[in-house]
């Protein structure tokens, strides 16, 4: 299965990024494989929409799980569309959460946030 | 003459001086450009008020012509579209109505509709012709609704117009200021209020716009907001002091100019001040 993680730099030992739409890189992780392929984000410097586009991104590579610490309304709806779970990490390490997701404790990410630009959760 | 009155914030008064800048003037146009917060009505409860919907162009997709091409979602700038399990997503939030996906789409499969976000009322207070933008709740652009109160002034341009602006110094600002001959900036005595007051100084500066300075809820003793103006050479045109009088009047939605002879008398000699600067203006720079 692969998984997606919004990452600081191209590396495992980096740390996850605080901002979904905005992370510099994603991180596609196949958990049967252990194959790591580090993905740039283009949304990254978006003047807006950031969150649609990233998640535009997430679906093209077929991800299936998200594991991010927070995630806008309208990416929400975008990997919801996309049949993609999401799940809250549980710290900066992306080792730790690819751990965790392995062992099935990390928890499914539903405190959705409307956005910082006023758009989205009306 | 059209006169913008703005702050860098909300609540240092900047319809307290539009609203009454308006009403001292003899014939004149109040436009409340805070779409987001109108309350000028309130202090001028018009009558014989007039309601206009206010609507964006935004696309529609018809799904049977859509093949997946994805111009239209490379194409926004704003990111407005996804495309997820071969379904075209549009989000109308974030679409500024610029008609370019419609442009792009080589099967024609996107179209355009309307979306209401708002009113604009107009209604008179005495002379006063008095409109106000009106943005539906939840909306997140109200550019749209400042260009329709601000496009039909072109040809009153004998009465005195005065624009209430919305707070800050965004895009919406800068729409409200754009065709202003003069520009009043309202400030509070405290430093919070001088950096608030730096932030539409810049913006007045960036547009090249001839302004003036109005000191609100002067108190006794130091003003941080004089000193950063006279420190800036700024012009200082009106001071209105903190007064319980002032305050309980506006705070019963009253204007204080209808009300008070000493604050007729102060907006008289404002108003008088800023044609006075605007007429200086067009001299030295026509």
């Amino acid at each position: 299965m692969k998984i997606a993680i919004p990452v600081e730099e191209k590396t495992l030992d980096t740390s996850v990024c605080a901002s979904f739409g905005r992370a510099p890189f994603f991180l596609f992780y196949d958990t049967e494989t252990k194959e790591s392929i580090f993905v740039d984000n283009s949304a990254a410097t978006s003047t807006g929409g950031a969150g649609i586009k990233a998640a535009q991104i997430i679906v093209d590579n077929e991800a299936k799980a998200l594991l991010t610490p927070r995630c806008g309304k309208n990416a929400a709806d975008v990997l919801d569309a996309g049949n993609i779970k999401l799940y809250k990490t549980i710290s900066d390490s992306v080792k730790e959460n690819i751990d965790a997701f392995m062992d099935k404790k990390l928890s499914v990410l539903d405190d959705i946030h409307a956005g910082f630009h006023g758009h989205g959760g009306r | 003459m059209t006169i913008a009155v703005l702050s860098g914030k909300g609540g240092t008064g900047k319809t307290l001086v539009s609203v009454n800048l308006a009403a001292v003037a003899k014939k004149s146009t109040y436009i409340d450009c805070d779409v987001e917060e109108p309350n000028g009505h309130l202090f001028f409860k018009p009558e014989n008020v007039s309601d206009e919907e206010i609507s964006v162009k935004i696309p529609q997709v018809n799904n049977e012509l859509c093949d997946g091409c994805r111009r239209c979602v490379e194409f926004c700038n704003f990111n407005a579209l996804a495309y997820i399990q071969e379904k075209l997503i549009i989000f109308e939030d974030v679409c500024h109505s610029c008609g370019g996906c419609v442009i792009v789409c080589p099967q024609n499969a996107l179209t355009e509709k309307d979306r209401t976000i708002g009113i604009v009322q107009k209604g008179h207070s005495n002379e006063v012709y008095v409109k106000s933008g009106i943005l539906n709740t939840g909306e997140a652009m109200g550019i749209p609704i400042i260009n329709s109160l601000l496009s039909e002034n072109k040809d009153v341009c004998d009465d005195m117009i005065i624009i209430d602006c919305p707070p800050g110094s965004a895009c919406i600002v800068m729409d409200s200021i754009k065709d202003a001959d003069y520009c009043i900036l309202v400030a509070e005595p405290t430093v919070f209020g001088v950096h608030n007051l730096n932030m539409v100084f810049e913006l007045v500066k960036l547009f090249n716009k001839p302004f003036g300075v109005v000191l609100n809820k002067c108190l006794e003793g130091e003003n941080p907001a004089e000193l950063f103006c006279m420190e800036r050479n700024m012009k200082i045109i009106g001071k209105i002091p903190f007064d319980n009088e002032l305050g309980l009047l506006n705070s019963n939605a009253e204007i204080v100019t209808r009300k008070s002879n000493k604050y007729k008398e102060l907006f008289l000699e404002l108003l008088d001040t800023v044609k006075r600067e605007v007429q200086h203006e067009t001299i030295t720079n026509p």
